[in-house]
């Protein structure tokens, strides 16, 4: 591991200021993703600006009855906190279903949104990966690419976002704060992450040195009728094969609003906005949500490995509005 | 693949750091590499090898320890960002001639093999059944509006961070639901 200076900032402006400075210093959230990256050799920053101590850990009830929730509010805190399990089971759901116990004591928020792809080509410094070091290839495309994206992906790279979280948030317009040297700004999530194209290894719009501060989530009574699915090789501890963050509104039986998003498809989590489109105004049915997956799938391209992804990806997107609508 | 001169590089002040940190119940003070994970610290400069070092990625939780009262993984934590704050160990969970609860039912279910594990899967334990008693809903929590009701499945649930390659998991379970009661 590289040898790195270690900076703990007053305040938001500080750490902003230090990463302008300084242009191999990365931020240091929890540390569970970049820790083990440092310890592989993947990421090599020599300045690490702890932002944990920063006044960003409070979850905030907002007067529209949104939700503001600090940066570096730990994933454990915020899958426990009573208006969180009330008002945005599906938020509570995804953190739960994420990671380990200690894990989730340790991550925030923001690194959350921030962690990088478990592509196990990225991870091996040994592999060409074109994230990793941009112009070296992607030994994933032919390679084993079983957990890797059917969506969206590039002949660069098919790598897929592993957060929970992040599916959970797109699926409820979450507004994402944030801090740079030219001041602070807002950036809806839809617009937050990048696909891959000639460029993965621009994973977000965030400028360089940007730190997220914040995330806004909206108001949105539907969201007490919501969920998260989440189907993994294993019961536990395990990255998604795939999951999908609904929230279902019925007018009797008609579908009068409808929320997806899906992960483990795509470089980024995946709004699912044609299925959305599908569902609306119409009786619900598992047929119609059955059909209504195809549609979003519609332009899948699937890898040698993942195929199975279209069939599952469409069967938990039936129970999870099925178990919905049937609460 | 990973070590390399880096590894070997003397050390200059710019890239290492006193760091005061409390101990079960004792204030030590140590000079580090900014490098030196929480884990190897304990271990290597503070001599408490309780806490285990098996996949050094924070996979399998051996090196499960409490920072701040929470469960945590050692080895994913740089010792300079805990200064100021206190960490208990597996040697910390009892007197230095006595035994906690949860761990005479680790002996009574015998729960445990080889042992490697046991020391995280012990502090885990400890810190687990800390979140039930806050209310702490898992994966396998049927209704998030009330405190779940600590099943066996919740146990599994909430104890998947701890791997016991000899696979000592059912008397895990049976250990930690007799601690839970008593």
């Amino acid at each position: 591991m590289r040898a790195f200076r270690y900076h703990r900032p007053a305040d938001v402006a500080e750490a902003v200021a230090v990463l302008a400075a300084e242009p191999q210093a990365a931020y240091l959230g929890g540390g569970t993703n970049l820790v083990d990256l440092m310890k592989l050799g993947v990421q090599r920053p020599d300045v690490l600006v702890d932002v944990t101590r920063l006044p960003l850990d409070t979850v905030e009830e907002l007067p529209d009855g949104g939700l503001r929730i600090g940066a570096t509010v730990r994933n454990s805190d915020l899958a426990a906190h009573p208006v969180v399990r009330r008002d945005y089971p599906v938020l509570a759901r995804a953190l739960l279903a994420a990671a380990s116990g200690q894990l989730r004591n340790m991550a925030t928020t923001g690194g959350n949104l921030l962690q990088r792809t478990r592509c196990v080509y990225f991870q091996d410094t040994g592999k060409a990966c074109n994230k990793r070091e941009p112009g070296s290839g992607c030994a994933a495309l032919h390679g084993q690419n079983r957990d890797l994206a059917v969506l969206d992906w590039s002949e660069q790279c098919v790598a897929t976002h592993p957060s929970d979280l992040a599916v959970a948030l797109a699926a409820l317009d979450t507004v994402v704060e944030v801090h740079g040297s030219d001041g602070a700004r807002d950036i809806p999530i839809a617009d937050l992450y990048r696909s891959p194209g000639t460029h993965p290894e621009r994973e977000t719009t965030l400028a360089r040195g940007a730190l997220i501060t914040a995330v806004r989530v909206p108001p949105l009574p539907a969201a007490r009728r919501s969920t998260y699915l989440k189907v993994r090789d294993r019961a536990s501890f395990a990255f998604a094969a795939g999951s999908v963050a609904a929230v279902l509104d019925l007018d009797g039986d008609v579908v009068r609003d409808v929320r997806l998003a899906y992960g483990a498809v795509a470089h980024r989590p995946w709004r699912a906005y044609r299925a959305e489109e599908e569902l609306r105004g119409r009786p619900f049915s598992p047929e119609l949500a059955a059909r209504a997956a195809d549609a979003e799938l519609a332009e899948a391209r699937p890898l040698r490995h993942n195929g199975f992804k279209l069939p599952l990806t469409r069967a938990i997107t039936v129970r999870a509005l099925t178990e919905l609508a049937s609460s | 693949m990973q070590g390399g001169p880096e590894n070997t590089t003397t050390i200059d002040e710019r890239h290492s750091s006193r760091v005061t940190v409390e101990v079960n119940g004792v204030s030590r003070e140590v000079t580090l590499d900014n490098r030196t994970t929480l884990l190897d610290t304990l271990r290597e400069h503070l001599d408490l090898t309780g806490a285990k070092k098996g996949c050094d990625h924070g996979q399998c939780g051996s090196c499960t320890v409490l920072l701040d009262g929470r469960r945590v993984k050692s080895c994913l934590i740089f010792a300079v960002t805990v200064d100021g704050r206190s960490v208990v160990t597996v040697e910390g969970l009892a007197g230095p001639d006595e035994l906690s609860p949860l761990q005479a039912a680790f002996i009574a279910h015998d729960a445990f093999q080889c042992g490697y594990c046991t020391p995280g899967q012990l502090c885990s334990a400890r810190g687990m059944l800390d979140e039930v008693s806050r209310g702490w809903p898992s994966a396998v929590t049927g209704d998030l509006s009330t405190p779940a009701a600590l099943t066996d499945a919740e146990i599994r649930e909430r104890m998947a961070g701890n791997l016991c390659r000899c696979a000592a998991y059912p008397h895990i379970v049976a250990a930690v639901r007799e601690a839970a009661s008593s």
